[in-house]
């Protein structure tokens, strides 16, 4: 389950510089130049205008619980939820450090990392 | 082109098992398909197209049309999950109207309970390359949680509760305890699902479908043809299908591609709401058809709880008689598709055929409806809306 033995995220040449960064605990988010506007989840070809220039910027790591449920029918329990960040997209992530019964809609939430191994680290939300 | 009434469903079948260990996943296709055929008064060599999904063994359908022997000049293998075969039975009544096939069959199979398949509630990373796989599966998506996160939303925007969407089941139960091989005969309460064991806040069991083995299939055909046939006729009269998705992370989990396949469906077929006698709603979970029966158009966006209580689905009781066989959530999940199941039990309604004490009457328009995928991510949505012969 997620909190002991999290999956591992495929990389691809598309989203590899989002990885590298999220190692070095940089929350990255994909960004159209021409609309200036970001988007999710991390891709090159811009939904937006069609180019091949989705550029990765530095992200706040802020933002704000959009929906979560706590997974109960596992051995450890855990909670996914969907997070707004502050420039826009909604994220699926899991709630983490937090006792599972507040987690609320609306809840303020900042982004953290957790070590996979050496190669791998993965962008996870607790409260702000 | 108008293909409004220019196609037919002329036989369907539902294989009765619920758990085929003795039998291999190319063999439940073959049956139903046999079944299916076999209510129209046809055989594989009369089939002239294939319509299939990921559930079929083999590369698309070709490994299936070599084993029962088909002779084609059309196929298709759209795949949006459980939804599928509701797209397929728009696609083939699109191409029968336009002379490009005259018998179409379509089949869905699987057998997930003998493989012990986790189905709700184990992560599992589906394909390596989908764009959205390493954003998403590392934070543990099961089916479950999934939809589980657009009901919670939905309690927030609109005061949905528990209770309410408990209602869905207790309607689904009521309708099972007459289907002799649906997999959950007992018919519940509001208090025995909402006291049934929590798997991912809010959905409890009792909100969950059932995981079984099986199958169904159609056959599809010009309306000369399914005059010939001598079974009561059923009329195709319009479709709508989309994908629904996270729009670049312009997320909304309070409704479901059913605003757009229900709204082309409506239009196509020229009918009303108040004209629909019968639906069937995918009943993955009782959110699915709480979400669905909104973006349909039965009721106001965020009044769905309201719609379902007091036993608003219950044939002969409420106004909107869904999911008569028990649906998905009762009766029968094949392969975790639920779509093939709303259809046939749609087209029992219109034949007059479905169990008497659950039988709609003078059930001349009904509707079916799939939804493929996740409501908590992307799904494939898909309306048909078929009649008897003077609908």
């Amino acid at each position: 389950m997620p909190q002991a033995d999290y999956i591992h995220p495929p990389v691809n040449p598309e989203t590899k510089e989002f990885w590298d960064a999220a190692k070095d605990h940089k929350f990255l988010v994909p960004r159209c130049p021409d609309t200036g506007k970001h988007l999710w989840f991390p891709r090159r070809v811009s939904p937006f205008t069609g180019k091949t220039n989705v550029e990765y910027v530095p992200g706040k790591g802020t933002g704000v619980v959009y929906t979560y449920s706590v997974m109960r029918r596992t051995a450890s329990p855990y909670c996914i939820a969907y997070v707004t960040l502050d420039e826009g997209p909604t994220i699926m992530t899991n709630i983490v450090n937090v006792d599972y019964d507040a987690v609320k809609i609306g809840m303020k939430v900042k982004v953290t990392f957790k070590d996979l191994n050496d190669e791998a680290a993965l962008p996870l939300f607790e409260p702000a | 082109m108008d293909i409004r009434g220019k196609s037919c469903i002329a036989g369907i079948y539902e294989h009765p098992t619920r758990k085929a260990p003795d039998r291999s996943l190319a063999q439940l296709h073959a049956e139903v398909a046999a079944g299916a055929l076999a209510d129209a008064g046809l055989s594989f060599s009369d089939v002239d197209s294939f319509y299939c999904a990921g559930d079929a063994p083999g590369l698309g359908g070709m490994s299936m049309a070599e084993y029962m022997g088909l002779k084609l000049r059309h196929i298709d293998t759209t795949e949006t999950g459980g939804s599928s075969y509701v797209i397929h039975v728009n696609h083939a009544a699109a191409m029968i109207a336009a002379g490009k096939t005259d018998v179409a069959l379509i089949t869905l199979a699987g057998r997930p309970r003998s493989e012990g398949m986790a189905t709700g509630t184990a992560p599992r990373i589906y394909d390596a390359n989908a764009p959205d796989v390493g954003f998403e599966a590392p934070y543990g998506p099961t089916v479950v949680n999934m939809y589980a996160m657009a009901a919670m939303r939905h309690m927030h925007e609109f005061g949905t509760t528990s209770e309410q969407l408990a209602w869905i089941k207790v309607a689904a139960s009521t309708h099972a305890q007459y289907n002799e091989h649906a997999m959950l005969r007992d018919v519940v309460t509001v208090e025995d699902v909402v006291n049934s064991p929590m798997i991912s806040d809010p959905l409890h069991r009792l909100d969950c479908c059932v995981i079984s083995d099986g199958g169904g299939a159609i056959v599809m055909t010009t309306p000369e043809i399914a005059k010939s046939l001598g079974r009561p006729i059923v009329k195709y009269l319009g479709g709508g299908e989309t994908i629904k998705h996270l729009d670049a992370g312009n997320v909304d989990l309070t409704y479901t591609g059913a605003r757009h396949s229900g709204a082309a469906a409506f239009e196509e077929s020229g009918v009303k709401h108040a004209d629909i006698k019968y639906a069937s709603i995918y009943d993955s979970f009782t959110i699915t058809v709480l979400e669905t029966i909104e973006d349909l158009g039965f009721c106001e966006k965020g009044q769905g709880g309201k719609f379902v209580s007091d036993g608003n689905l219950i044939s002969g009781v409420g106004k909107l008689p869904f999911n008569t066989d028990g649906g998905g959530l009762c009766n029968n999940h094949p392969a975790n598709r639920g779509g093939m199941t709303k259809v046939l039990e749609a087209v029992r309604q219109v034949r007059g055929e479905a169990h008497p004490k659950v039988q709609v009457p003078n059930c001349n328009i009904a509707l079916a409806h799939g939804t493929g995928g996740s409501i908590g991510t992307r799904m494939g949505s898909a309306t048909v809306i078929i009649g008897q012969e003077d609908a």
